[in-house]
């Protein structure tokens, strides 16, 4: 079983990017899982969603507590909340940020900076940062194909936002696979 | 058999829908929200011919659908914690009057301190209200419940209401795959609804009337007999939908590598899939741990129990929930249900309102059992007593 850990913020859509990446795992035939830290919504405040990919029906239900990836929707977080906390050898983590920083990681644990809030704004028009980072997630670890994750993001939604939310997880899986970021 | 991906609220939903209420009342409350929004506009899109009553508390809604079914629908409600407590008169009422009202309990904690995350606390306060209650491991096993409960609380021997618990956020808000199953199985294996009697003009009855101390024991006699009856009920029906459905309920007690199994960990509801994979791993170590999962709380499956536990040394039930000032409510009835078998039977308080449970703490769980060391709450941050 691998598992994924989230960190955002209130209204970055973590929750949203944990369902897609969950369903676009599915529809590819793996079992998986997604939920929210279910906490107190407010916009800004720091959230976390959860994802699992199994071979075998997942009956886990804690929440993820050493995960093989972490996505970084917004690198501000990582000042107060311990975002690479559990990961091990081998893991990796995928910051949102403009900035090429260092970070002290466990050892073994693959660091991807890259700035999904620039793509998010060039082909979406707004500072929505999920639907890039699932295309970056998918290029990075591989769980995911992005025909499955077009599939999810067309399920859920309406024509144009679909078209352009795919559009930049498309350039973002083509930055990460081209390495180019 | 078509499995799709799709969050628990939602998958409950769509299977209230294919055993087509007519009515369904309801107030909206987290982590309930979803599954009431979802059936609201399955009915205002017309894919559901049903009424679905507004109302301003939980009160009127469990009032609703007394009315409604006292007049001869099938009808459906969903509620949680504070909501319940709310509903509380018209609980008890629905039970007495004997209504097959079939009411989702997405589970959540009791106020106060106000908490909107999970434990049974709310359901379990409802123990003594005379309605069925089962509790789900998983998703696909709360929409399967819901098609089931209609069937048992509808059988003319029974006609009784009854709670479908699924752990609030756990189940309820997690995305897995579930088998929506087809209406025409559903229609196959539930039919129309058939009230034993109904409120009718031309054919005057009265539900829930006085009974002066000449017959009130006699009422709450027949009731007791009729949750008593539900086991067998349960069992026989489960039978039914497992072949139509291939999904078999039809124990009230679930076994998991329980032949021979020293230490026997007893639990109900969505931490049984967790504990299922900490017993995986303490038997790889060669722990010989079993779980017993109790999936039907009213009635009490005492037999069933007793039977599943004659090999057990020693027992350690989980309760996420407490009789304060006693014990965990599973606790009391496993120890009454055990009885004169002399094996220590140990409790122990966990994940209330939320506190999250990792494998790592049924380990640990099972070292204070076999340690002797129980009857206690597990997990407490001592920084902060």
């Amino acid at each position: 079983m691998r598992e994924l850990r989230i960190h955002g913020r209130g209204g970055q859509g973590s929750v949203t990017a944990a369902e897609l990446i969950a369903t676009a795992a599915f529809t590819a035939g793996v079992y998986s899982q997604a939920f929210p830290a279910f906490g107190v919504e407010r916009r800004g405040a720091p959230v976390q969603a959860f994802v699992r990919f199994s071979d075998q029906k997942i009956r886990l239900r804690s929440q993820v507590y050493e995960p093989d990836y972490v996505i970084v929707q917004d690198s501000t977080l990582i000042r107060d909340v311990n975002v690479f906390a559990g990961m091990k050898a081998g893991g990796i983590a995928l910051i949102n940020t403009e900035k090429k920083a260092d970070y002290a990681v466990p050892d073994g644990v693959k660091i991807i900076t890259f700035d999904a809030t620039k793509v998010a704004i060039e082909e979406i028009g707004l500072p929505i940062t999920n639907t890039t980072l699932m295309g970056a997630f998918a290029a990075a670890s591989g769980e995911i194909t992005l025909d499955a994750l077009k599939g999810a993001i067309e399920d859920r939604f309406p024509g144009k936002l679909a078209a352009t939310n795919f559009a930049a997880a498309k350039r973002a899986y083509e930055m990460i696979k081209g390495g180019n970021f | 058999m078509t499995m799709q991906i799709m969050e628990g609220s939602m998958a409950i939903a769509e299977t209230v829908k294919l055993c087509r209420p007519q009515v369904i009342s309801a107030y909206p409350i987290t982590p309930q929200t979803h599954i009431v929004e979802d059936l609201a506009s399955i009915i205002a899109d017309g894919k559901l011919d049903a009424e679905y009553i507004c109302v301003e508390s939980e009160f009127s809604a469990l009032s609703a659908c007394v009315g409604a079914s006292a007049a001869g629908s099938r009808v459906y409600s969903a509620t949680t914690s504070q909501g319940l407590a709310l509903m509380g008169e018209v609980v008890f009422n629905a039970a007495g009057m004997r209504l097959p009202i079939v009411m989702g309990i997405a589970n959540r904690a009791i106020s106060a301190p106000l908490s909107i995350w999970n434990d049974q606390q709310d359901s379990i306060m409802m123990r003594d209200a005379g309605w069925i209650q089962v509790y789900a491991e998983d998703n696909q096993e709360a929409l399967d419940l819901h098609i089931l409960s209609y069937k048992v609380c509808e059988d003319h021997d029974i006609l009784l209401p009854a709670f479908v618990c699924f752990d609030g956020f756990i189940l309820s808000h997690v995305y897995e795959p579930v088998d929506i199953p087809d209406q025409k199985d559903v229609d196959r294996f539930l039919g129309p609804f058939t009230p034993y009697q109904r409120l009718d003009c031309k054919d005057p009855v009265s539900f829930g009337m006085y009974a002066t101390p000449e017959y009130y024991l006699e009422f709450r006699y027949e009731h007791d007999e009729a949750v008593k009856r539900a086991g067998e009920a349960f069992k026989k029906h489960a039978k039914e939908f497992a072949k139509i459905f291939g999904r078999d309920y039809s124990e009230l007690v679930t076994q998991y590598r329980m032949e021979d199994a020293e230490t026997v960990i007893v639990a109900m509801g969505s931490i049984c899939g967790t504990i299922k994979d900490a017993i995986d791993e303490m038997r790889a170590a060669g722990q010989k741990v079993g779980l017993l999962g109790i999936r039907m709380f009213r009635p009490f499956p005492s037999a069933d129990i007793r039977a599943a536990l004659s090999k057990a040394k020693r027992v350690a039930v989980l309760d996420k929930n407490i009789s304060l000032g006693a014990k965990g409510a599973a606790a009391l009835e496993i120890k009454d249900a055990c009885y004169g078998m002399n094996i220590p039977i140990l409790d122990y308080i966990i994940g209330l309102g939320g506190r999250d449970v990792k494998i790592s703490d049924i380990k640990e769980v099972v070292k204070l059992c076999e340690a002797g060391k129980g009857d206690m709450f597990y997990g407490l941050r001592q920084e902060v007593l």
